[in-house]
């Protein structure tokens, strides 16, 4: 598979082909920290025949559209207006792009899109997989390269040949590819599970731009190979299944690929049997360039999203829009910052008499750009904590007066730790939503009390309420954790009915829809004795499963506790 | 600045083509929302969607594009008295917009540098009488959801704040697109599209191939790829102006309605408003296809579109919405 040095040969015939072609292929990902291998690619930007602008990943819509220029404004009281970032074709340097909003990255999608001539450069410093850039904009950017485990000892300085640049830009409106190419394209690109139709179209133009190189009128079989290795290896989903032979021995393929899928493949390639070589030939050479841990990296994407819940669980958000405020700072009045009046007038105070004596205008108030305080606020999602506790059969008794009791406390720390608590209980035939949605110990005391106990274990129900209750939450902006509380076996069916079969597999049912919304789950076993099925029905929550037999209320709270802060 | 992608030379997506020209041949249906995986030709789509608006006649100079100036609102100061012609705003409503942008505020650069205290309007007044697409509409912030919420409404966009007190017309039909994967969207404003589609890649090799090849010559032979396609276009317009013209004429038997009630009823779709989608969908239909009445064939084409995001979410059925308005489609107009 792929070794440093031929990784980084490809870094260098990238930055040459994106020298050639920069708005053609939107641009390069760039995952790496920051250091002298990253440097030694940036070195390379100058190359691009466009000027550099940087932006930054929390840029404004005044900057990057162009406004009114309030300094300009203030000074000479008449309204001047400013340039945007986007107003003229660019080479976009963003840094800390992993931190890019969604809102930004829609923003530079449409200006990619609308074919104004940018070229993004994302430098994306991300440490953990699921840090990175928004999706919206990978897929635009042509070329992606990940050097975080390139030695620098691997890497050359980059050479750009000004002249030899200059000549293939000048040759580039007249590469012609053949209908075939295009084909063959489209069909690796489906055979590696890439989804989206940019891919092929940016392998189609990365191809052109390295015949234009090589001196060439048409895309030839090598020009072919390296955009495969370039555009295409870097967003393979899946290993491309293996021609006549089926190699039972092979790693199974993702569960992307639906049935109908598989088919149309094999159309395709019995289609352009004729062809076969060429593909072949492609083919090796996507195969050579996937990255070694690729069936690794797409498990870890999976559960990463499915543990982690999204983003920002509870976590803190510095906005400046609502919440608690935070005493304001000097800042830019652009679009998404208000204005705080009272501090801006407060920081213009002393100056007025200077300002007075030196300015030109008559003016009863002078305020400088430096005088502006933009208001902040700081907000926290609430979390909310759903309980689904079993009060099934008579040992359950002793197991809900626990689950109360942990409810009880959790509910206590609840006032630091901003949470909420729901409590649903299933017994009988049913599940009963006990407590909606609250902080509040003396409501909380009072429904608790009222919990009876008896009957079937309606399990799938009991996760179904716990469902209802958690997408009704999300959309109040709460992030929600669903907490299993039980001993045993799922009894009773969704339609209320005695069959153990049934109500199994409608409670695996019930938790891959839990799993499918992402609420972070966990299942708390408080049997005698740990029950398979149970952790069979964590696995398929992704949840944590936690064996706690005779588990009292503050063993049970703790242990809640551990895993919420993990 | 080179034009968009022409609209009819998008490959395939049958669905969302339609609905669009829908949604443009009678307004009053109430937008679309296009969901699906990326690069499948959402934002292509909308963005080409205003070649095929036909021009609005509105008052030279006025913030929200009046038809005639004793419509224009007091505080524009609008002066001109002339006529003027217009594509049909198409406006976007970028993700990350503040409340000030979307309803308009204080102009405060007016306010410092002159001391004089004027309405900036937003991009609502912008919108009236038009289009507002919003991008990745499922990220948009809840305080903005609501906003537009009300407005779309009520149709009016109101502004006390800041010691201003401002109202003016804002009409327009929404045009949303988004990525599921990327999160929900509330059901209050999936209510307030009128059609929905989903949107997946081909799976079919020869229909990608031609969406490439189309895309490739759009890029390099630009001029000869969009006379070709301006033509197409033009031609779409035409067909689109002919429908709206032909809309009042048509007929609308007691069974249709008949059809479309019993359809929202065994889908149990809230409220009264899929009943008229339904109905204003199937007239668009009939009327593009220059029938004289609308038949139950033409409630059966729009059907999915106009009820797949009414229904209430059932968390097991892992078919979807689509399959479930199909299944019903299916029993009821057997």
């Amino acid at each position: 598979m792929s070794t440093a040095g031929s990784v980084w040969t490809r870094v260098e015939v990238g930055l040459n082909v994106l020298a050639v072609d920069p708005a053609g292929l939107g641009g390069l990902w760039l995952r790496a920290r920051s250091g002298p291998v990253r440097d030694r690619v940036m070195a390379a930007l100058p190359a691009l025949p466009l000027p550099q602008k940087r932006l930054h990943p929390s840029i404004g819509d005044e900057q990057l559209f162009g406004g009114i220029d309030l300094t300009a404004t203030l000074a000479e009281g008449r309204v001047v207006q400013r340039k945007g970032l986007l107003a003229e074709p660019a080479v976009l340097v963003l840094p800390m792009a992993e931190r890019t909003q969604p809102g930004l990255a829609a923003r530079l999608a449409g200006a990619i899109d609308m074919g104004a001539g940018h070229c993004l450069i994302a430098m994306d410093e991300g440490a953990e997989p699921d840090e990175t850039l928004p999706a919206a904009l990978t897929d635009r950017l042509a070329l992606h390269v990940d050097l975080d485990a390139l030695p620098y000892g691997a890497t050359d300085p980059v050479e750009l040949d000004k002249d030899a640049l200059a000549q293939a830009r000048a040759r580039l409106g007249q590469v012609k590819a053949a209908p075939k190419v295009l084909e063959d394209l489209t069909l690796l690109a489906v055979r590696l599970g890439i989804d989206s139709l940019r891919a092929p179209m940016l392998a189609l133009r990365t191809a052109r731009a390295l015949a234009a190189l090589g001196g060439e009128d048409e895309v030839d079989i090598d020009d072919l190979t390296t955009a495969v290795e370039l555009v295409l290896a870097p967003r393979a989903t899946q290993f491309p299944e293996q021609e006549q032979d089926q190699d039972q021995q092979q790693e199974p393929p993702p569960p992307e690929p639906e049935p109908e899928d598989r088919q149309d493949q094999e159309q395709g390639e019995s289609q352009s049997l004729d062809e076969l070589p060429l593909q072949d030939i492609l083919l090796e050479a996507a195969q050579a360039a996937l990255p070694a841990d690729l069936l690794a990296q797409l498990a870890a994407k999976k559960s990463g999203r499915g543990a982690m819940g999204g983003a920002g669980a509870g976590a803190k958000l510095k906005g400046n829009r609502r919440g608690r405020p935070i005493p304001s700072r000097r800042g830019r009045l652009d679009s998404g910052n208000r204005l705080d009046v009272i501090a801006t007038l407060r920081a213009a105070a002393p100056w007025q008499t200077i300002r007075k004596q030196e300015s030109r205008i008559e003016r009863n108030l002078h305020i400088r750009t430096d005088d502006f305080r933009i208001r902040r606020f700081e907000e926290k999602s609430d979390r909310l904590l759903i309980f689904v506790v079993d009060a099934s059969g008579s040992a359950a008794m002793t197991r809900l007066a626990e689950a109360k009791g942990a409810v009880e406390i959790l509910l206590a720390e609840a006032y630091a730790r901003r949470d909420h608590v729901a409590l649903v209980a299933f017994r009988g035939e049913d599940a009963e939503l006990l407590l909606p949605p609250t902080r509040s110990l003396v409501q909380t005391k009072r429904r608790l009390a009222a919990l009876p106990g008896g009957g079937g274990t309606p399990l799938a129900a009991g996760l179904k309420t716990a469902l209802e209750v958690a997408i009704q939450a999300k959309g109040r902006g709460m992030t929600p954790t669903v907490a299993l509380l039980t001993d045993g076996r799922a009894n009773i069916a969704l339609d209320g009915t005695p069959n153990r079969a049934q109500a199994g597999e409608d409670a695996t049912k019930m938790a891959a829809a839990i799993r499918l919304n992402e609420f972070p789950a966990m299942v708390i076993d408080m049997g005698q004795r740990p029950e398979r099925s149970l952790k069979a029905l964590a696995d398929t929550l992704g949840a944590p499963y936690i064996p706690l037999p005779r588990a009292d209320a503050n063993r049970l709270s703790s242990a809640v506790s551990a895993v919420l802060d993990a | 600045m080179t034009q968009p992608f022409p609209f009819s030379a998008i490959v395939g997506q049958e669905e969302m083509k339609q609905a669009m020209i829908l949604t443009a041949i009678d307004p009053g249906i109430g937008g679309v929302l296009v969901f699906g995986d990326r690069g499948t030709g959402k934002s292509t789509a909308v963005r080409a969607l205003a070649a095929l608006l036909p021009p609005i006649k509105v008052v030279a100079g006025c913030p929200v594009n009046s038809p005639s100036l004793d419509r224009c609102p007091d505080w524009a100061h609008v002066g001109q008295h002339d006529i003027v012609e217009r594509p049909t705003p198409v406006v976007d409503l970028p993700l990350g917009v503040t409340e000030d942008r979307v309803v308009g505020a204080l102009d405060i650069e007016k306010a410092l540098s002159s001391g004089e205290k004027a309405f900036e309007p937003g991009l609502l007044a912008r919108a009236n009488r038009g289009y507002l697409y919003i991008d990745e509409v499922n990220l948009l912030e809840d305080h903005i959801v609501d906003l537009l919420l009300d407005v779309a409404q009520s149709g009016e966009n109101v502004v006390e704040r800041e010691g201003l007190s401002i109202r003016h017309p804002a009409r327009f039909v929404l045009v949303g697109s988004g990525n599921p994967e990327e999160g929900e969207l509330r059901p209050q404003l999936l209510d307030r599209f009128g059609l929905s589609v989903e949107v997946a890649s081909p799976k079919d090799i020869d229909t990608r191939i031609e969406v490439i090849r189309r895309r490739d010559a759009y890029e390099m032979d630009y001029d000869g790829f969009m006379g070709k396609w301006r033509q197409e276009d033009a031609e779409l317009r035409d067909r689109i102006l002919a429908a709206r013209a032909h809309l009042n004429t048509l007929k609308t038997s007691d069974a249709v309605l008949r059809d479309c009630a019993e359809l929202c009823l065994a889908l149990g779709s809230d409220g009264l408003r899929g009943e008229l989608t339904l109905l204003k969908t199937s007239r668009a239909v009939a009327a593009f296809e220059g029938a004289e009445e609308v038949t139950r064939d033409h409630v059966r084409k729009i059907a999915s579109s106009a009820l797949r995001h009414r229904l209430r979410r059932d968390p097991l059925d892992e078919a979807g919405s689509t399959t479930r308005v199909t299944r019903v489609v299916e029993e009821v107009l057997a």
